[in-house]
């Protein structure tokens, strides 16, 4: 089992490597072949007091004037002593930036995806055991309406009732503004996070209720389950003791390779809501041209991506004993 | 529970089957489609002007979906908007169609090595949120209409190319491929003469399929503020300037605009949904 475990670890390092080295070279080619002159950007309204001398020497002291392929290894170089260089907008380093971002934005993303896990799976159990009825077509078309819905007007509709309407929670920030940061307790932090938070669930129940839903309508069709039933067992004690296991590992698994739509649903209702958060600043960053706060915002994401996939596989292969035991026998 | 009744349970499957639900959301879809279409010809560009006399109006008869803070009638600028995330949304997908298509029977037809390296590409675009990769490629790009159909174009093949390149993969080891290629015939004419006509109903599905996340991604990008210019009426835009409202209680800035959004999408969602179950039942997950 340990060495299962180095093994699959160190696959999934080697993966995770060639991965970050390929995006990155995709973005640094793609932000180098763009046609917005980085010195251009960086100059910014001063374009009358600065003259042509000026500017190659800025693009000198830059590196501007060398080839591609220099410029990438010596900006690869400094990414893997972890220096990302310094942000255009903020004047601070990007890994800074990123680390201090990453922590309301991770807290907001915990809180929506246990949310959106936890109701989507009962919504999908409820509506599998419930099939052909009105709550199944209830919890059917209200997630395929969902899906379909933009996350950011779901925000947006929610701001309008819960904070502008009833003014039961704030409109938005992370924390009360022209407040000190020593005052600013943790309720305050929750209470911020709420209507973001919930905005970002509500858009990622759809997948994993009609998935569960799915799952569970297969198991229930089962031998075993119409074995179990002819020995007698029903109801609650039918689901907890045959099917529920059998759904949700699948479930566990599909909420983690969510990672993706989390991010972007994150980058929407961080927005909204004005929350300072991770995609807050990707959208700051690419609106007013902050290449290396970008960059690494492109190359964190892909990380975080990766780790949910990482792990959803890590569940599927090592956790599910059919597929554990089927490796093993091959061996 | 014995097995017909577990088929026949929804009572819907007795009335309509498969084939005449599609064909009528077939034909919601494109009635919907027809009358954004025609109603944003229709509307011309008079709603759109500014007619401070009519500021901030709530939905009359006249208005029927109020003005904004300017005395532009939001029904004109819903329609208009629609369109423009219609018509981007179409281009876009109908581009990473052809992509997907192209990817798909490269790493079919061209051997082990490009079908690792197109594998290792579906992985990678797969692996950096839509989002992101959208803000990157408008940033890249400079805004702009160019930058959101060339995000969309790029960000949108490879779920599908994955299902093209499994079709196309099981096609290759059929016997009259085989044949086809023991007859001396270039990949190429294998590629275009006998696995390209077998993957069109895929490909079609996948236009619907595809069609209406482009146009809510159309949407988020511009919501963003990556899009396109201020004055163009789309949605997105109409959403982010309905935020600096709403505090003053216009609700109607944001509902119906992402009403018509929503109604678009679900629409051509229900549709793909539908032509993708008729022709191919065994994979209902995209």
């Amino acid at each position: 089992m340990l060495q299962r475990l180095a093994v699959f670890t160190g696959k999934k390092i080697i993966r995770l490597f060639l991965l970050l080295a390929t995006v990155s070279i995709i973005t640094f080619a793609l932000v180098a072949m763009s046609p917005i002159d980085p010195v251009q950007s960086y100059i910014g309204a001063d374009v009358m007091r600065v003259g042509t001398e000026q500017r190659a020497e800025i693009a000198a002291y830059w590196g501007l004037d060398k080839p591609f392929a220099e410029r990438f290894i010596k900006w690869a170089g400094a990414m893997l002593q972890g220096d990302m260089g310094t942000s255009m907008i903020y004047r601070e380093s990007v890994t800074k930036i990123i680390a201090e971002r990453f922590i309301h934005s991770a807290l907001l993303m915990a809180f929506a995806w246990s949310l959106s896990g936890v109701i989507g799976f009962a919504a999908g159990v409820v509506a599998a055991l419930k099939r052909g009825s009105w709550i199944d077509r209830a919890i059917t078309s209200y997630c395929y309406t969902l899906a379909s819905t933009p996350a950011f007007w779901v925000g947006l509709l929610l701001m309008m009732v819960f904070a502008v309407w009833l003014g039961w929670l704030p409109i938005g920030l992370g924390v009360p503004a022209g407040m000190l940061a020593g005052t600013v307790t943790a309720a305050d932090y929750i209470k911020h996070m709420i209507l973001p938070g919930v905005t970002l669930s509500v858009v990622g129940i759809a997948p994993i209720a009609l998935h569960t839903r799915q799952k569970l309508i297969e198991v229930m069709d089962s031998d075993y389950i119409l074995f179990a039933r002819a020995r007698g067992e029903s109801g609650a004690s039918l689901f907890f003791r045959h099917a529920l296991r059998n759904i949700a590992l699948p479930a566990i698994t599909l909420q983690f390779a969510s990672f993706g739509e989390l991010f972007g649903g994150a980058v929407l209702a961080e927005q909204v809501f004005s929350y300072p958060g991770l995609g807050q600043a990707t959208v700051e960053a690419g609106l007013r041209g902050d290449v290396p706060l970008l960059m690494g915002l492109v190359l964190c994401s892909t990380l975080f991506v990766f780790t949910g996939n990482a792990l959803a596989d890590f569940f599927y292969q090592m956790v599910d004993p059919r597929l554990r035991l089927q490796k093993e026998a091959q061996r | 529970m014995n097995r017909t009744s577990t088929l026949y349970h929804d009572r819907r499957h007795r009335r309509w089957n498969e084939r005449s639900r599609t064909f009528i959301s077939a034909i919601l879809a494109l009635i919907l489609l027809a009358s954004i279409g025609i109603g944003s010809w229709l509307l011309g560009s008079s709603g759109l002007s500014v007619q401070l006399e009519n500021r901030n109006l709530a939905p009359s008869f006249l208005h029927l979906f109020g003005t904004d803070w300017l005395g532009r009638d939001m029904l004109s600028r819903t329609v208009k908007g629609l369109w423009l995330s219609i018509r981007v949304g179409l281009l876009g997908a109908a581009c990473s169609v052809i992509i997907a298509a192209a990817m798909g029977l490269m790493a079919a037809t061209l051997g082990q090595t490009a079908d690792r390296i197109i594998s290792w590409l579906i992985d990678v675009f797969l692996s950096v949120p839509h989002l992101v990769m959208l803000i990157l490629i408008a940033f890249v790009c400079g805004g702009g209409l160019k930058g959101i159909a060339i995000g969309i174009m790029l960000t949108h093949w490879p779920s599908l190319a994955r299902i093209i390149r499994a079709e196309a993969l099981q096609l290759m080891s059929t016997d009259y491929v085989l044949v086809a290629r023991k007859l001396g015939s270039s990949r190429f004419t294998i590629a275009m003469r006998h696995l390209a006509p077998h993957l069109l109903p895929q490909l079609l599905v996948g236009l619907l399929v595809l069609f209406p996340h482009a146009v809510l991604h159309e949407a988020a990008i511009t919501f963003l503020g990556l899009g396109m210019s201020p004055h163009q009426p789309a949605i997105g835009i109409i959403l982010s300037e309905s935020m600096r409202y709403l505090s003053t209680g216009m609700w109607w800035l944001a509902v119906f605009p992402g009403l018509g959004l929503l109604l678009t999408v679900r629409a051509f969602d229900k549709l793909g949904n539908h032509l993708r179950q008729l022709v191919d039942p065994r994979h209902t997950h995209l």
